[in-house]
């Protein structure tokens, strides 16, 4: 636990005098994300640390290297907690990491994502430079919105070394349901009971279950309960008694730290981020769906350019998240406008390329 | 800006006239005269066309012919935004988005809602209603204001503390660059791959680009809501109490305060049955299922006694509810009526500050003679202090510029932002080297030239321009790293 911005920030320059390329790692937990890797590791680890958490604000900043469990930790104590639900891939996982991978779980279409929450960070870019934007305010709009701009950037625009979230109260009571429901109906489903106003706060689908999680009051989740379970006639769900799902806890959490039997194996996985009501991808095999329809894992081998077909057909984009070949692009093509757009964006923080070379895109 | 290949105005309203209608080609002074200025009065300028397309092909042609006679481009909502952002340029055009006014479509089982920028807030609301859905983000202004205006400026509201911000609640936009290019930013998905350009997007005062269809969340209308109001005999008390909610748990759905100037103004103006004689008052909005709402006002009632209370009153039916809020709504034009001007700051503090700020602005409300009444979005810490002046005494507004830029600097000294929510543009253009030093502010220029390497876009809003940036500018001539993929996916 320790303030290394100075030693990093002479890593960065040293290497930019010397043309070298640096391969930014945390907690090294999400090696697999991406394409390979190069460059020498610029090791952000160590630089690690809760530099306030005022409950009472709902506000916490900690440094890159912080690892959740620590930020999980702190929270529990105040009965608050990461909103976002961030996978822990094995324990390692830092809040940097998180953020520059935009990694949210199972409750993200209700209690937001890594990058909704993120208030502000500080970051060196390229020249050495060592930046602060946003702030520890819920409502901050003085200037370009640098802090969420990192989400999903994969650290191409720089080295985070510190991140302010803004945390949430936990629920009062969670409780989750299980329904048996065959694919093409749970989609429909999920999409129904979130257009409703309960406190509905994770929907997957899973080997022909569907769970709800519903979080919040107990009189809330109690009288939901009641109705979600007994409210079935003339619905898919006929012939399906809702039942309560024992220590829901290790599902979701398994859920969200990629620990289930599905995603075990060597098999491709692919992530389709997508319209919620979307129709299914027409391939067959297996699936999980995840946030309410919007977020569907798949496993096994495809092409890149036929995924890229089925997600845009569904609304939405397409990565292979983990296995397959690491050297192709492993995100959704970009359109050409937006690749130079964001080649000049890569060249406004970083103009001689040294974080990360073509980790995001072969392009980058 | 070059001038090499600037057309005259004549030139310019005979290229803008060859596809768009003749009257909606403005270029006389009495029917530019609205376009002057935005919500923010005290700043204005004349431009030098104001153009109305209709079609999305109509501003990529006004966009290309700007872009190639380097003329400026400020584009412009409903006009209500409260930081001069869009302020005419003396030498540019204003591309009007008002006739971009359609909702174009919307998913009740998706819940979303995809719609023209010109469309109005609270349209959106109004037209998912009949779903049980509704638009979150509720400026004040929401009657008004255009989601394209939204977009541009990240607007919040009284509901920000439970459901976010505009960058919260859109999924995607239509966009043109600066040259007139289209570009799809974001999806139908909850996020896309790669750096979060639609984050980078919201809240770029136009500096980026012209937004020209967005893709927005609706979220299902609560079963019920209710407001507590509660008085107290101080400010420092009322901020605890504010803690105590969150400590225990709660998110409101809006959190107000009105200190002491605030509520007998807003009293006095909407009858709500405020106590005059306090010196802060809140009004906390609890919503969710029935039985939701019931346990925790329960809890707000108790904890508001708790926290020393002098008075405590809870909506009993919906009428009730509009009418406590009708107070805090009409708080701004409530001011209005006690003082010729007022000037309004929006400042964000950590709340904890709260009552060390407001003792700060009294002593700066002595010392230049100005009187200063606060509303206060308590939840999310954003601080709304109106500064009473008049305008027709010469030097008051001097005065109370200078006053409101020392409030800014003292919410940056707290450990909060210059602006919340209304946006930089010109109004606070000289405080932001208060909250960003020199190095961050070339990274915004440096990003805003990855956009718009002329700086045509709303010249001189939202980032301060330095002068030596050439390793920024050497930018452009840099060759661009040859492209592996070309699939133009979007």
């Amino acid at each position: 636990m320790a303030d290394m911005a100075n030693l990093l920030q002479q890593q960065i320059l040293s290497a930019r005098a010397d043309a070298r390329k640096l391969n930014i790692i945390g907690g090294n937990s999400k090696a697999f994300m991406g394409r390979v890797a190069s460059g020498e590791p610029l090791r952000v680890a160590g630089h690690s640390g809760i530099v306030s958490y005022q409950p009472v604000e709902l506000v916490l900043t900690a440094r890159a290297g912080t690892p959740l469990t620590e930020l999980v930790a702190a929270l529990d104590e105040q009965h608050q907690m990461l909103s976002f639900e961030p996978p822990g891939f094995g324990g390692g996982a830092t809040i940097g990491g998180t953020l520059a991978c935009n990694q949210s779980g199972p409750g993200r279409p209700w209690w937001s994502s890594v990058r909704d929450q993120v208030l502000g960070v500080r970051l060196l870019n390229g020249r050495g430079e060592h930046l602060r934007f946003g702030g520890q305010v819920m409502k901050n709009v003085a200037g370009y919105d640098v802090s969420r701009l990192q989400a999903g950037a994969m650290g191409s625009l720089g080295l985070i070394t510190e991140v302010s979230l803004k945390v949430l109260p936990k629920p009062a009571v969670t409780r989750t349901l299980v329904f048996d429901v065959a694919l093409q109906d749970a989609v429909a489903l999920m999409n129904r009971r979130a257009a409703e106003p309960k406190p509905l706060s994770a929907a997957c689908w899973l080997d022909n279950r569907l769970y709800l999680r519903l979080s919040g009051a107990r009189a809330a989740v109690d009288a939901t309960l009641s109705q979600w379970q007994g409210q079935h006639s003339g619905s898919p769900l006929s012939g399906s008694q809702g039942r309560l799902l024992e220590d829901d806890e290790s599902f979701w959490a398994a859920l969200r730290d990629q620990t289930l039997a599905f995603f075990e194996g060597e098999a491709p996985l692919w992530r389709f981020s997508i319209k919620s009501t979307a129709v299914n991808p027409d391939l067959p095999g297996n699936w999980l769906i995840d946030w309410g329809g919007a977020q569907r894992w798949y496993r096994g081998a495809a092409s890149m350019a036929q995924m890229q077909q089925l997600a845009e057909a569904a609304g939405g984009q397409v990565s292979l998240f983990r296995g397959g070949d690491r050297q192709a692009d492993v995100m959704h093509p970009q359109a050409r406008a937006l690749q130079l757009l964001q080649q000049r964006l890569k060249q406004s923080f970083d103009p001689d390329g040294v974080f990360n070379p073509g980790r995001l895109y072969s392009w980058m | 800006m070059t001038e090499k290949s600037k057309p005259d105005k004549a030139r310019l309203v005979q290229l803008f006239r060859s596809f768009i209608s003749p009257e909606y080609v403005i270029e006389d002074a009495e029917t530019q005269r609205p376009y002057e200025c935005d919500g923010l009065s005290m700043y204005c300028e004349m431009p030098l066309i104001v153009v109305l397309p209709d079609t999305v092909e109509q501003v990529q042609r006004v966009l290309q012919i700007c872009h190639q006679h380097s003329v400026p481009v400020v584009a412009r909502g409903a006009g209500t935004g409260l930081c001069a952002g869009a302020m005419p340029h003396a030498e540019g055009v204003v591309l009007s988005l008002a006739k971009f006014n359609q909702i174009i479509s919307i998913d009740p089982l998706a819940r979303t809602a995809r719609v023209q920028p010109g469309v109005r807030n609270l349209a959106i609301t109004e037209a998912a209603a009949e779903h049980g859905l509704y638009y979150g983000p509720d400026p004040s202004s929401q009657i008004a204001c255009t989601i394209g205006g939204n977009v541009a400026e990240n607007s919040g509201g009284v509901h920000c503390l439970k459901y976010g911000l505009t960058v919260h609640n859109i999924l995607s936009v239509e966009m043109l660059s600066v040259a007139g290019e289209k570009l799809s930013i974001g999806s139908q998905g909850l996020d896309s791959c790669g750096m979060d350009l639609m984050a980078l997007i919201t809240g770029s005062e136009g500096l980026l680009g012209i937004v020209t269809e967005v893709t927005v969340k609706l979220l299902p209308q609560p079963e019920k809501a209710q407001v507590v109001m509660a008085a107290f005999d101080s400010v420092q008390k009322a901020g605890d109490a504010v803690g105590g909610i969150i400590s225990r748990g709660i998110i409101p759905g809006g959190l107000e305060m009105m200190d002491t100037h605030a509520i007998r103004a807003a009293e006095d103006f909407a009858k709500a049955g405020y106590p005059r004689g306090a010196e802060a008052l809140l009004l906390c909005e609890v919503d969710g299922t029935a039985e939701e709402v019931q346990e925790h006002i329960a809890q707000v009632e108790s904890l508001f006694a708790a926290f020393g209370a002098t008075s405590i009153r809870s909506s009993q039916s919906e009428a009730e509810r509009a009418l406590l809020w009708k107070g805090r709504k009409s708080a701004f034009p409530a001011v209005g009526r006690i003082s010729p001007d007022y000037y309004c700051m929006d400042g964000t503090i950590p709340r904890g500050q709260l009552a060390h700020v407001l003792t700060e602005m009294q002593r700066m409300s002595d010392e230049y003679q100005l009187r200063v009444a606060n509303v206060f979005h308590a939840g999310d810490g954003n601080l709304h202090p109106l500064i009473l002046f008049d305008a027709n005494v010469p030097g008051e507004f001097e005065k109370t510029e200078e006053f409101g830029g020392r409030i800014l600097e003292l919410c940056v000294e707290v450990g909060g932002c210059i602006t919340g929510e209304h946006g930089v543009g010109i109004e606070k253009i000289r405080q932001m080297p208060i909250q960003f030093n020199e190095q961050e502010l070339l990274q915004f220029n440096a990003i805003k030239h990855a956009f718009d390497p002329a700086g045509t876009l709303n010249p001189g809003k939202g980032v301060p321009t330095l002068r030596h940036c050439q390793e920024y500018r050497a930018l452009e001539t840099r060759p661009m790293p040859a492209s592996t993929s070309d699939t133009g996916a979007a």
